[in-house]
């Protein structure tokens, strides 16, 4: 009897983990994330496991703590796993050496991911699982979705016989977020391969006094040895075990695995040994190869350790004459890959006869496609008359030519239908096509699949669905290049990509265009009417967004668009289907209303009537070609690397063309051009009285504000707009313009929303107002363009410490993918407008490390001297540290520097070598550090002269003699989480590091997670019956030292005191912690009024606003409240954001209970912060 | 011995014809028990509006979608919920358990956008147990192509609409704001109504003067604006004889539930003094009562009722009035 449903690989392996656990210990890390958040839902609505106990899903502050709770609970005896990834894995490394040297039955869910190397990624390769196939732990891959669900069984099942704890992974991405059709486990499958006395076994091994044991011994050179060597009959008999497991899986299911599985002809030659989900590619390849003739195999090794080696030697025929091995990870100066050279030493010792030539080659690092052309190079190669014993598949190696080149043309016969789809994540086309898969994998006699594609950006991302159903079950594992079907959800993704590149000759086109069926060919880029030409596409027309606006559906196209595909694609009958997508509404959104049900139901039906064949005339009509056009004036490394990324075709860049130390240039988000807005902000010069809040809180820094001498106008556009500057400390005659960068805004509309300043007759009217970006962008471009030239305002000249003065220096953080209305961009922007040309930043992973240093651009720049913030990520957990260690190698050098120049004070000349060394600016210095260059190149230009090496190692560190801030950012997941112990260790250090929080409250780069930064009440993921203890206080923390400068801002709220406290931070000779109130999409806001929005969260004590300024004076009062006593209740804060409001509507009681909580938390805070402003605190000199 | 204050009302039986009208104290059970020990004869649950049942349903759908499958890191933004209570279900919530709780008389309150809406929601709530339904009726007309007979068609429809859709007695809460009011009052009744709440109380705008924003205020009601529902319960009560009449606005004191039932009302409603002093205010109202009707030895409210409508008093037109030289007629000589 089987049990079909459409799940993807991540929730198939976490149903069986939960139904076999006491205990989960989570933290969120891609692509494992979902794992933990399912965990915690299940156990929140009060699943239980098949015991009928509801597993207790426990959220840790690291990877280590998950680790570390998940050993404490097995030595209690209770079943226990967790779930990770990458970095997180490597975080649980020593924690796992424990259990598995205790023998302790566990299980690890692994959702494997590369490890950051010269470049974080998230992308799915074996490099993590492989770095720890040291610690003991048996090792089972799944290679499917269906595989995740069954190895999760047999994984459990087999670590409770053989006391082996068992690390079972997947393919990050490729299988963790695969949609499949499979058959699921009931729970008495479960049951029927879970040994009760087995469980009973483990229990009883658990600490109880009544059973008291010493675990855990520190032991000497006398023993260690020996007890190390005493589980090796443990380890033996896993493999026996697991097969077990496996055979009792199939009396069940059906479903026979093995060890190693052997897949090709029986009498195949030349053969792939691989693990992972690449063997569902090399599968269709072989039957493509087989039908012509060729003797080829593939060994699919499950379990890899212990490595099963007879079962390798079992399953290879014997006619086998040559191997190629495939690892997915790289292990740099080995001799061979893990796995080849396993296979190799396998068959070194136990082949018998002549050993059949082994090679060994990489591919598929950080998701990097495998296609059936690649495999079929793979075959090609090892048919070569001398093969390369060491190969690269998948990519153009033109440095060591490592790389063999794919089968070209090379697919096999596809028994599936395939659908392509491309959108925006604005435009719900994933979520639509995720009920479509599930939609047809219900179908009796069809199975369906579903991979999604997303780009780096978080505002406006490209969305690329990739969906195949067919009659049996899919085992393709790589991107659809030869689709049946596309669709294109928004019309202006046919300029900006080859859309059109993925269908087949004759396939079906539907497209989303506000024009109508007649009009749409003429507003067609050429190409793109070349390519419908050219492959004789059916193309059907749909106004999607006129139809969601009848219905009520704002922008929301996904429930138009979907019964147009069902219509198209003729899969099953047409009133059937539109039954079943409304009942998918209904499931789906039911739980939202019945409002947004019926408006959905309104768009299904009103979507066929709407849904027009084009007529294709027989010509193209247009000029212009689809595609990235960058702009004429971009750097060559920018031409040569970058716009290969941005027109979507890094795959085809060769090694030589990337830096070998990941090293790249900043500055490069300005030739991305992305155009999203609809509507622009347009300034009316004649009402704006140059306060500067609207350049201040723009997250993309696409509105600047710039003050300049009136002869700079001489060659201004005629429509170029200005105004009479309002300050006296630039010269009379000082113009001033507001501009937006009309390619870079988002649209968000949070400039409009600050703006102060209204029309006297017509309210409504702004300084600043949003207008159809349609008849403003062309002539903004022009605009924007002349603004470029203008000059920068003498930094000198006007206060840092306002508003407006801020706004007039040049930010160095602009046009980041962040998401539109971003919270966090506007406090990284202004500290660069601050500090830009003299800061290096560390930036812990997360959102601020995505938006931030994810390719192909970067928003950190430069300003006309070249000079601008170096940015570095490391880790998560180690930003702090990170930072200190950047501090402590700048202070050596500039130690280094100043011992240099009095030694070398004489030949520089004493007067300059004296004023280096004595007139050192402070930080905050503008003139003095101006003064300081100007010396720093006079010693330069003087040290060319001296033929000393002396000279050459201070003119190599010079530099040094100029302040530099060091400013740690990060978000709070890092703060108050998994980096606190290093955070708190580098405040308590006395050094002079600047830390900023971007405190949004949750993890918000993986989905919105909890953390200790969380308040209570808030629903979260990990809390989704709201969080029940209080947001920690890390200011407190921070200020317990004394000599820590620590503020809490909220630009929003507070724009002066936020500009202010980030001066003081920065001059502070100290640590200095700011936290930043950061609003974010996973608070449920209003985005466009997210900074108005941050003044009911201090009027009502939710974020108080303080600045706590240590100070050796005798009687100081350091602590100065910045806010008033809150005037409002934190209800008429709370209520207008999701992640509160939510909880009234699932669980009204304890909602209103944790509202009466958290405003009793506030209303103590308050009173203890009021009367730490009256508190005497100086610190005390420290000894020299 | 206490004068007999019950009354009639929808064809309920009120103890008191005090009746707690739609306010926050109507809101949760704790205050509603409290109102039902101090006295009032029934309760009005606060207004289900449509509006806003669409307005919470849209926002939670669009902020759960908002973001939700745009990067590769987060699939959405907030965990899976399912919203159990939803304006519709806290709603009805508050009424079953208010039907439970109570001993006397529950009315449910509706303000709906659509027909269907006010006959779904009308229909729901009768379901839900309550003895009978308000149309909390309100429309800025404020659309020059709309007459006036459009609009009192629109209205008169709906009411049609919802009472012959629900089995339980069905009242119509209006504004003044009709350009012949006793004309449209009958023909409400006409259309089946059982009974008339007169009058609504609207949001009006203000204006920031910091901010430059209109920022809409409900303000509590001042005890002189009982006079004006007070002269159209005394007009109507002799053109509706069978229709209950309910007054609400300026109802503060006992004092004026006297004169409210001396104009002919059946029932007199209170938001603003619960509001300000809490429902024991209402226990105090009924005192004055008592002690005003003891001392004039009447039997029964009953016989107060209606007893000064215009038809009932000598000078009938003191009710149509209105302009500032007549009041200064009817001035007399304190003596």
């Amino acid at each position: 009897m089987f049990m079909w449903a459409c799940v993807d690989g991540n929730e198939a392996a976490a149903r069986v983990a939960h139904a076999l656990s006491d205990v989960c210990a989570i933290y969120p890390i891609t692509p494992a994330s979902p794992m933990g958040e399912l965990a915690d839902s299940w156990s929140a609505a009060g699943r239980g496991n098949i015991w009928g106990q509801i597993p207790t899903v426990v959220q840790l502050q690291s990877e280590g703590g998950a680790a570390g709770a998940l050993h404490g609970a097995l030595q209690k005896g209770a079943l226990a796993t967790t779930f990770t990834a990458s970095q997180g894995l490597l975080l649980m490394v020593p924690n796992m050496f424990k259990i598995a040297g205790e023998l302790t039955p566990a299980v690890i869910h692994v959702a494997a991911r590369t490890v950051a190397t010269h470049a974080l990624s998230i992308f799915g390769d074996h490099s993590d699982v492989m770095a720890a196939r040291s610690t003991g732990w048996a090792m089972l891959c799944a290679s499917s979705v269906q595989e995740a669900q069954d190895f999760a069984l047999v994984s459990h099942a087999t670590t409770l016989q053989s006391r082996v704890p068992f690390l079972h992974f997947f393919d990050g991405f490729r299988t963790s977020h695969e949609i499949d059709k499979i058959d699921l486990l009931s729970d008495d499958d479960l049951r029927a391969l879970i040994d009760p006395e087995r469980v009973l076994d483990h229990r009883m091994r658990g600490m109880s006094p009544e059973r008291p044991v010493l675990r855990g011994t520190a032991q000497n050179p006398d023993v260690f040895f020996q007890a190390r060597e005493s589980v090796n009959p443990f380890y033996d008999a896993v493999a026996q075990h697991t097969q077990h497991a496996f055979d009792a899986l199939a009396d069940r299911t059906g479903r026979q695995y093995r060890l190693v599985d052997y897949v090709g002809e029986p009498d195949a030659e030349r053969i792939i040994v691989v693990m992972g989900s690449a063997s569902g590619t090399i599968r269709e390849t072989i039957g493509e190869l087989g039908k012509r003739g060729e003797k080829v195999g593939v060994a699919i090794i499950r379990l890899y350790r212990p490595f099963p080696t007879q079962a390798l030697i079992d399953a290879l025929p014997k006619t086998v004459r040559r191997i190629a091995v495939l690892d997915r990870t790289k292990e740099p100066g080995a001799p061979a890959e893990p796995l080849h050279l396993d296979v190799a030493l396998a068959l070194h010792e136990h082949w018998t006869g002549s050993t059949p030539l082994v090679i060994g080659g990489r591919y598929g690092l950080a998701s990097k496609e495998f296609t059936p052309a690649h495999a079929a190079a793979v075959f090609a190669e090892l048919a070569a008359d001398q093969p390369k014993p060491r190969f690269t598949v998948g990519i153009v190696d033109d440095v060591t030519r490592l790389s063999i080149p794919p089968v070209a043309d090379f697919r096999p016969e596809q028994p599936t239908t395939q659908c392509v789809f491309y959108g925006l994540g604005s435009d719900g086309t994933v979520g639509a096509n995720k009920a479509s898969i599930k939609i047809l994998g219900d179908q009796p006699d069809l199975f369906a699949q579903g991979y999604f594609v997303y780009d780096s950006k978080k505002s406006g991302s490209v969305t690329v669905s990739h969906l195949r159903f067919g009659p049996d079950p899919i085992t393709s594992t790589y991107l659809i290049d030869q689709a049946d079907f596309v669709a294109c959800h928004q019309f202006t993704l046919l300029s900006r990509m080859d859309v059109l590149g993925s269908a087949r000759h004759g396939a079906t086109f539907l497209l989303n265009s506000p024009y109508s069926a007649e009009d749409t060919w003429g507003q067609l880029p050429g190409s793109v009417q070349q390519q419908i030409l050219d492959k004789e596409l059916q193309v059907y027309v749909i106004d999607a967004a006129s139809v969601a606006r009848e219905v009520g559906l704002r922008g929301l196209i996904n429930t138009v668009m979907q019964p147009c595909f069902f219509a198209l694609v003729d899969v099953m009958d047409a009133e059937a289907a539109v039954q079943l997508m409304k009942e998918h509404v209904t499931k789906t959104h039911g739980r939202r209303g019945q409002h947004v049900v019926e408006r959905n139901h309104a768009a299904i039906d009103s979507a066929l009537a709407a849904l027009h064949k084009m007529v294709v005339p027989n010509c193209v009509t247009n000029a212009e070609t689809a595609g990235f056009h960058l702009p004429d004036a971009a750097p060559d490394f920018v031409r040569r690397v970058t716009a290969k990324m941005l027109a979507g075709e890094g795959d085809l860049l060769p090694v030589s063309a990337l830096p070998v130390d990941g090293t790249f240039p900043t500055d490069t988000a300005k030739w991305e051009k992305r155009a999203l807005a609809d509507e622009l902000p347009i300034w009316d010069s004649d009402i704006c009285i140059d306060c500067g809040k609207c350049a201040l809180v723009c997250p993309h820094a696409a509105i600047r504000m710039k003050a300049y001498p009136e002869e700079a106008l001489t060659d201004a556009p005629s429509a170029f707009p200005s105004k009479a500057y309002g300050g006296k400390d630039l010269p009379a005659g000082t113009r001033l313009t507001i501009q937006v960068a009309p390619d870079d805004c988002t649209g968000c509309g949070i400039c409009v929303d600050v703006c102060p300043a209204r029309s006297k007759t017509e309210v409504r009217h702004k300084s600043i107002n949003m207008e159809p970006a349609s008849q403003h962008r062309d002539a903004e471009r022009v605009n924007y363009d002349f603004f470029l030239t203008l000059p920068e305002v003498d930094r000198s000249a006007v206060r840092h410490d306002t508003v407006k003065g801020s706004q007039l220096l040049q930010p160095l953080f602009e046009f980041s993918g962040a998401c539109s209305g971003c919270g966090e961009t506007p406090y990284l922007k202004l500290l660069t407008q601050q500090f830009g040309d003299r800061m290096i930043v560390a930036n812990a992973t997360g959102c601020s490390s995505i938006f931030g240093g994810n390719l192909p651009t970067t928003p950190w720049s430069v300003n006309a001297e070249g000079r601008g913030p170096a940015w570095n990520n490391s880790l998560f957990e180690d930003n702090a540290e990170f930072g200190l260690g950047m501090r402590l190698g700048a202070d050596a050098q500039a130690g280094e520097a100043r011992a240099l120049v009095r030694e070398l004070a004489a030949e520089i000349g004493e007067d300059l070598a004296s004023d280096l060394l004595t007139k050192q600016p402070h930080i905050d210095d503008e003139p003095a550090i101006a003064e300081q260059r100007t010396r720093v190149a006079q010693l330069r230009e003087r040290l060319a002269a001296i033929d000393d090496p002396r000279a050459r190692s201070l003119d190599a560190i010079a530099e040094a003699l100029v302040p530099l801030a060091v400013w740690i950012v990060g978000g709070d997941g890092w703060a108050y989480d998994i980096g606190f112990g290093g955070l708190d260790h580098v405040l308590s250090s006395g050094a002079n590091v600047n830390v900023i929080v971007l405190d949004t409250e949750v993890y918000s780069n993986t989905g919105g997670q909890a953390s200790k930064a969380t308040p209570r009440g808030a629903a979260a993921k990990f809390a989704s019956s709201g969080k029940g203890t209080k947001k920690k206080d890390l200011g407190l923390l921070a200020q317990a030292y004394g000599d820590v400068y620590v503020a809490q801002i909220a630009i929003g709220a507070n724009e002066t005191q936020t500009v202010r406290a980030l001066l003081e931070a920065a001059a502070y000779d100290g640590p200095s912690l700011v936290i930043a109130y950061s609003t974010c999409i996973a608070h449920g806001i209003e985005m466009a009024t997210s900074m108005t929005h941050q003044k009911a969260a201090v009027a009502s004590g939710y974020w108080p606003l303080y600045r706590f300024h240590p100070s050796p004076e005798p009687g100081a009062h350091p602590f100065h409240l910045d806010s008033k006593k809150p005037t409002i209740p934190l209800h008429e804060f709370e209520q207008h954001e999701t992640r509160y409001a939510a909880l009234y509507r699932t669980e009204p009681e304890r909602a209103a209970a944790l509202e009466a909580q958290a405003q009793a938390d506030i209303d103590e805070r308050w009173n203890y912060y009021d009367q730490l402003a009256g508190v005497e605190r100086t610190v005390v000199a420290e000894e020299q | 011995m206490m004068v007999d204050i019950t009354t009639q009302y929808l064809g309920l039986t009120l103890r008191t014809p005090i009746v707690a009208s739609p306010s926050p104290r109507t809101g949760n059970i704790a205050d509603l028990v409290a109102l039902e020990q101090a006295g009032v004869g029934a309760v009005v649950l606060p207004s289900l509006f449509e509006e806003d049942l669409e307005a919470e349903s849209l926002t939670l759908y669009e902020r759960h979608e908002k973001g939700a499958f745009t990067n590769p890191e987060a699939a959405d933004y907030f965990p899976d919920l399912t919203y159990s209570h939803l304006g519709l279900e806290r709603h009805m919530t508050l009424l079953r358990d208010a039907v439970q709780e109570l001993a006397i008389p529950v009315i449910g309150s509706i303000n709906g956008r659509t027909p269907g809406g006010w006959v779904e929601y009308a229909q729901t709530m009768a379901d839900a147990g309550a003895a009978a339904v308000e149309l909390n009726m309100y429309d800025v007309a404020a659309d020059p192509s709309r007459t006036a007979s459009d609009v009192e068609a629109e209205y008169i429809k709906l009411v049609t609409e919802v009472v012959d859709a629900v089995d339980v007695p069905v009242s119509v809460k209006l504004s003044p704001y009709f350009t012949s009011f006793a004309n449209f009052a009958r023909h409400v009744v006409g259309a089946g109504a059982q009974g008339l709440v007169l009058f609504n109380r609207f949001y009006q705008p203000d204006l920031d003067l910091d901010t430059l924003d209109v920022t809409p205020r409900l303000e509590l009601s001042h005890p002189s604006e009982v006079r004006l529902p007070l002269r159209w319960i005394a007009i109507l009560r002799r053109h509706l004889p069978h229709t209950s009449l309910a007054l609400t606005s300026g109802v503060h004191s006992g004092q004026d539930v006297l004169k409210a039932l001396l104009a002919g009302s059946d029932a007199v409603m209170t938001t603003t003094a619960v509001l300000n002093t809490g429902p024991e205010i209402v226990r105090t109202m009924v005192d004055e009562m008592q002690a005003w009707l003891t001392d004039r030895e009447y039997d029964s409210v009953t016989q107060l009722q209606g007893s000064m409508a215009q038809h009932a008093t000598s000078d009938p037109g003191a009710y149509e009035r209105a302009q500032y030289q007549q009041v200064l007629a009817s001035w007399r000589p304190v003596s």
